[in-house]
Order: C-alpha cells, then structure tokens, then sequence
C-alpha cells in the first residue's frame, strides 16, 4: 500500500497526488510513468511522472479525472493508501546535449512537459514553451514553465487566457519567426502530438512525442499498448513512452486509444452514481 | 495384488457444455476409492522409469505405495522433498510426456494416472493438513529472487528451507508468475498458487511486489547496496510474438499475454473488475497459434460467450499443445482451423476487427524441428468473419534485465546464458525457467529453480 502524502486539487478536474514511494523516487526520471491501482479490484493505469523527490521519498502525479478509476482516485483522502504504484517504467526523456529546444505541452500533458521542459533547462538548454489550455479556468502551473523557460506562448482554445489559438498556431509563429530549435518535444492528447508533428514535418525538426497507449502490465509481457513507429511495431512500455513523432502512425494509435470507449463511459457513469449514492 | 485393469481411472470432470460457461475447475479430481484404485495399478516396478522422466525426480513409486497404505500425508511429503509445487504440477505437467510416458503399464494398456494421484495427494494435504512449517535456522547469507513465477518460487522455497533469507521481487501486484497471469482458473484455481506463496511466506520467504527488477533497482545495486549476496532470475518469458501482418494493430487483436493477463490476473470477467475487455457474447474469435497458451485462450474466449475457432498453420497432429487440452477444448465447442494460415486482418471504418484473411496449407518435406513444413496452397485465400483475434505466437525474452545488467550473456534469441549449474556470466547470478529457454513448461522452470537454489547453496556455504 502507498500513502497519498499529499492532495491538492489544481482544478475541479484535476487533482494533484504526492505518493510516498522511495524506491521509485529514487530511480525516476522526467519521461517514465508509474502504473497504479487505486483498490483491490481497480485496473491498472500508466500514469506519467511529474515531479519526485528523492529525499523525501515521494513521487508526483497530476490526473485528470476522466473515468472510473481516476474517479475512484480522486475520492481517495491525503492520508489514505493506494493499493499498488509501481515504477519508474518506461525510458527516461533524452535530454542531454541539445542547445535549444521548444516543448509542447497540452492541457493536463503540462503536468507531464513540465519536468522534461526543466530537465532541458538543466541540462543547459535554451528552452521555448508552448501551452495550451481549453479556458482560463482550466491553466496549470504557468509559474513552473514561466521559470523554466525563456519565452512561454500560453494558449487557451476559446482566447479566455492568453493568446486565443492552438498550440500548433504559437508554435508555427516562433519556427518562422527564426527560432532554430535541434528539437521540439510535444505531450498531451495523441491528436495535439499528430498535429504538432505535422506542423513540424515540413521544417525537418526532430521531433519527440510522449506516447500514452492502453496498457496493463508495462513491462512488456502484453503487448496491448503497441504502435507502428516507422512501419515497425514497437512497445510504447519498453521501447518508449517517447517516439520520433514524424514516424508514428497516428491514425493507428488514436483508434487503438479508443478501443474501450463505450466501456469505459458506462463503467464512469456506473462509478459516479456509486459516489453519489454513498453521499446520499 | 495390483489392479491389472489397462485403463486409468477416468478423471471427474465438468460437463463440457456445463463448464464451457463457466470459469470453475474442469478437472474435479480423484475421490480417495478412485485413488486408491488407481495407486493399486502401480507395480512398483524395479527400475522405477517413471522418476527418471521428472524433471524434478518425484520419488514417484514410493508416493504411490504410500497411497495405497492410505498414508496420504506421507505421500505428501514425498513428492514434497523433491517438489515445492506439487498441488500446481499435478495439474499443469505434461505428465503424458514426461513420467507418465516411461511407465512400464503404458507399454500394454494405458500408464498409471500419477498427475491425477499426484494431485489427489496434493489436495487431500492442503484440506486436511494445517500445520506450520518449522522455520529453518537462518544461515546468514542473503539471496534475492526475481520473478514469482514457477522458477522464482521453487528457488526461493529451497534456499528458504536451507535457512537462506530470500526475498522475491515481483513486478505486478500479485505474485505467482505466469501460475496467475497465464493459466486460467478453470486449469489451476489462483487459491492453490495463493496457497503456494503463502507456504513460502510461513518459511519466511519476502515478496516484494510491484518490483520491476532493472528498472527501480538494477541487480547490481541489489548486490552492491542491498547487501544480497546472489541473485537468482526467474523472470519468464517476455515480449509477445506477432506475426506483422496488415491489420495486426486494429482494436480486437489481442496477444494471448494480454487476453489472458486481463481475464486471470485481472479478472475482467466478473462484474466488480474495473479492468475492460472486449465484449465476447455472440461474438467471433480466432485464436491464431496450436500451443497451450492458445488453447487457454480460446477456452476463455468460449467462456465468455464467444464461437472460436483455433487457427493453426499445421495440422491435428502436429498442435504443440497437449493432447488433454486439445482434447477439452474440442468438447467445449472450439473450431479447430487446421492447415490455415493468417495474411491479413480486415477492419471497419472504426478500427475494429471484421474478419481475417487466411490462406490453406498443405504439409511437405519436414524441416529443422523435425515438423513436416506448411506450404501455402496457391489460390486459396478466404475471409474468415470474426470480430476478435488473439495472437499466440510464442514469445521473445523481455530485454529489461540484459540491457540493465552491464556484461550479462544471453544467446542469439535473447535468452540468458547459463552453465551446468544455472550459473550465468555474471558471478553470483544465476538464471533459470523461460528466461533461459524460451517460452517452456512449469516443470522445467521448477527443475531449473531448483537447481539454482542447490548452485547458489554450494556457492554461498563454501
């Protein structure tokens, strides 16, 4: 069992978690994830790191509430235990040696662009961000990324906070304004990273996406979280999370992200009056 | 006087058509007449050849005998000096292949039934017997052990009882290996794998689950910072087969490692799991492959309401699986597409399997296995409407511990290298199961767990 340490809700939707496990704080690096079960009967979910912090022994995760179990989780009091969280998987984020670099991040992906977007500034880069948000009341941590970075291009789809656009705008104004960037790393929904690669294809930028496939082992034994990268298959939980975006067949991966839909929208409804029924 | 009836006693099962919606045990086990009748089959022949095809070398005569004293918990504990899993192997082994397949009986008539014995043995101790197992004197020397599964816990049981301090790190959250990701209930009911590693914990085995070994520690940090003086890994086989057709990453197309993984260890299949799995009832499955795994795989796929078919590029009898599972799988509806082979899976608009393409085979010369090579018959292509397929192709050893492991050997396929002794290049590391061998049985993992518990023994006590 894994103690929540801390909670704090960023936003309605979105909640912090600040686990106590020190032999995953240890090891993990921006780019891995963790995969957690809130309960005995609860599934297994990838989830990728935020922050960590070895000393203290705790690892960060920001989630968004999106179906039954993240419900579950948010439900779930500072103090109380989960049932399992296990980690650091998957490859950490190549961040050595690039002089520039512009991450992408989008809505709840901030939380994960934003120790890859620090990690880059450590390692000595010169580090443009872009982020975009729904609304106003859907923005986090501008702080962090606005301390990291050397120019923020904050962005919300209906122009209720900072400038009005979609990231793949922001980001096509500073290609062209002369920016040489060696890489351009995107992380948020599948069709935000599609088409911030698409946007970059053209200048022959290198480009990284943070992919986040259906998964359930995460250590390679099922497969289930598999894309076609460069017409090969390859394992999003061994071989990644991270990919060369241009290469990525995203059609693929957005239907494959897809494959429990209905599922996963009755099992949320069924959850949500399960909450509401014990409120009762 | 033995019993010189050529026939086994039958096992008592579920009814085919009973258990095929069902998820409980098939095989309902001997009752103690039909076990003592069987066990008087036994001749207790000179040369007892039955011990020599156990990979672990069940003392298998002098069990029998015990039985027909009915001395059952004495019979117990002579297939336990040899065997930490007996309840697991009289269920799972292939024993037709391997003790039962020297039996002198089976020369004229069938050989005595000793899984299903073995297994009447194992039960009848596990429902009568409760007691606690004196814990050994500790020895001093710490081991750690990677993976839960058949090796991992055959090791770390014998090293236990030799008073060695084991922990065991399992990377999912349940330990037990491919004894409960894999094997569905119906086969190897969980409460005995739980049973198993409860055994271990009373001798006081460690098991650290949620561990994934190369990643939040490396072995040599177990070794160099845990202060673990030899590692023993057991950590299976890894990454799913495909056969990198068009169609293969539609949503519908599973690796058996996956469908199973969801319905054994997850459980998706009752109504409290919050894990998802396609809906089945009504549906169409092909099972691509003709092993044990796919014949797990299609089983579960009929228990969920599914018409199945098993599609195998060879023919009946050239299937890998053991007969008994063929067998079962045949009298619970499963469609046996022999001489077919897959090309090409087919989707609709939203990325969902409609059907497969296949073409016939027919059989030629044999080649390297021995097996007669399947040729594709020109001009044969069909459709084979289904609405799911499951991919059991076999596996490929998981990378992790190699590539975190600076200087560990492994062979062409992957697989760890080893000596004699289970030794591998590493010192003090020694390795067994499906990570040395590919994709093998739960016996021979044991065999091999075992013998990397006596080589990490002589090691540590010189």
């Amino acid at each position: 069992m894994y103690r929540i340490v801390k909670k704090e809700a960023l936003k309605p939707t979105v909640t912090l978690y600040e686990i106590e496990a020190p032999m995953v704080a240890k090891k993990a690096e921006p780019g891995q994830f963790i995969i957690l079960r809130v309960d005995e009967n609860g599934e297994r979910i990838p989830i990728t790191i935020h922050d960590f912090d070895r000393e203290k022994g705790t690892v960060t995760i920001i989630v968004q509430t999106i179906g039954a179990t993240t419900e579950k989780l948010r439900h779930k009091a500072e103090g109380e235990y989960i049932q399992d969280f296990v980690g650091p998987l998957g490859r950490p984020t190549e961040t050595e040696g690039k002089k520039k670099v512009c991450v992408v991040g989008g809505g709840v992906g901030c939380a994960i662009a934003y120790p890859v977007l620090k990690k880059f500034h450590d390692c000595g880069a010169e580090v443009h961000a872009v982020v975009g948000f729904k609304n106003k009341d859907l923005v986090i941590l501008e702080d962090k990324f606005r301390a990291a970075s050397s120019v923020l291009k904050l962005m919300t789809d209906d122009g209720s906070y900072g400038e009005k656009g979609l990231v793949t705008d922001a980001l096509k104004e500073l290609i062209d304004a002369g920016n040489q960037y060696d890489e351009i790393f995107a992380i948020g929904p599948a069709i935000m990273m599609k088409f911030v690669s698409k946007t970059t294809e053209p200048y022959g930028i290198p480009t990284t996406v943070s992919m986040s496939p259906i998964m359930v082992d995460g250590t390679g034994m099922c497969g289930g979280c598999r894309l076609t990268v460069g017409g090969e298959t390859k394992f999003a939980c061994v071989d990644g999370p991270d990919f060369d975006g241009h290469k990525v067949d995203w059609d693929e991966s957005l239907k494959r992200g897809k494959m429990y839909f209905d599922w996963e929208r009755h099992k949320y409804e069924e959850t949500c009056n399960l909450f509401s029924k014990e409120v009762q | 006087m033995p019993n010189m009836s050529l026939k086994k006693n039958e096992m008592p099962s579920q009814e085919p058509n009973v258990r095929n919606k069902n998820f409980l045990e098939v095989a309902l086990g001997y009752t103690e007449e039909q076990a003592l009748d069987e066990a008087a089959r036994c001749l207790n022949c000179k040369n007892h050849p039955c011990v020599s095809g156990c990979p672990v070398q069940v003392k298998i005569p002098e069990f029998i005998k015990k039985i027909t004293e009915k001395d059952y918990e004495g019979a117990y504990q002579v297939i336990h000096e040899t065997s930490s899993l007996p309840a697991v192997c009289g269920r799972v082994c292939p024993q037709e292949t391997q003790c039962e397949s020297k039996c002198i009986r089976g020369i004229k008539g069938e050989p005595v039934g000793i899984g299903r014995l073995e297994r009447f043995v194992a039960d009848w101790h596990n429902a009568n017997v409760q007691e606690a197992p004196a814990k050994p004197t500790p020895n001093g020397h710490k081991v750690a052990v990677i993976g839960s599964g058949p090796s991992g816990l055959t090791c770390a049981g014998d090293l236990a009882k030799n008073g060695y301090d084991v922990t065991v790190f399992e990377a999912l959250h349940l330990a037990g290996g491919v004894l409960v990701y894999g094997i569905p209930e119906f086969r190897l009911p969980k409460a005995i794998v739980q049973k198993e590693v409860d055994g271990l914990k009373a001798l006081g085995v460690k098991v650290e689950t949620n561990m994934v070994i190369g990643r939040v520690v490396s072995i040599d940090e177990l070794m160099s910072e845990y202060g673990f003086e030899a590692v023993f890994i057991g950590s299976g086989a890894g990454l799913p087969m495909f056969m990198h057709i068009p169609g293969e990453n539609l949503c519908g197309v599973y690796s058996a490692n996956e469908f199973l993984t969801r319905i054994n260890l997850m459980k998706a299949y009752k109504d409290g799991s919050d894990t998802p799995i396609m809906p089945l009832q009504g549906k169409k499955v092909a099972v691509v492959g003709g092993g044990n795994v796919a014949m797990d795989a299609a089983r579960c796929s009929k228990r969920l309401g599914a018409d199945v078919y098993v599609v195998y590029r060879r023919g009946m009898e050239e299937l890998p699986a053991r007969h008994e599972e063929v067998e079962h799988a045949i009298e619970e509806g499963i469609v046996f597409k022999t001489l077919n082979n897959p090309v090409k899976i087919n989707g609709d608009e939203k990325g969902y399997v409609s059907s497969m393409t296949c073409v016939e085979m027919e059989l030629g010369e044999p080649d390297a296995s021995g097996r007669r090579r399947p040729i594709e018959k020109v001009g044969s292509e069909h459709d084979l409407p289904v609405d799911c397929v499951i991919m059991s192709l076999g596996t490929t050893p998981n990378p992790l511990i190699k590539n975190t492991t600076p200087g560990l050997e492994v062979n062409r396929k992957g697989g760890i290298v080893v000596n004699e002794a289970g030794l591998t290049s590493h010192q003090n590391v020694y390795a067994g199961g499906d990570a040395v061998t590919g994709a093998a049985t739960v016996i021979l993992a044991m065999g091999a767990g075992k013998l990397g518990a006596k080589s990490i023994d002589e090691a540590l006590s010189k």
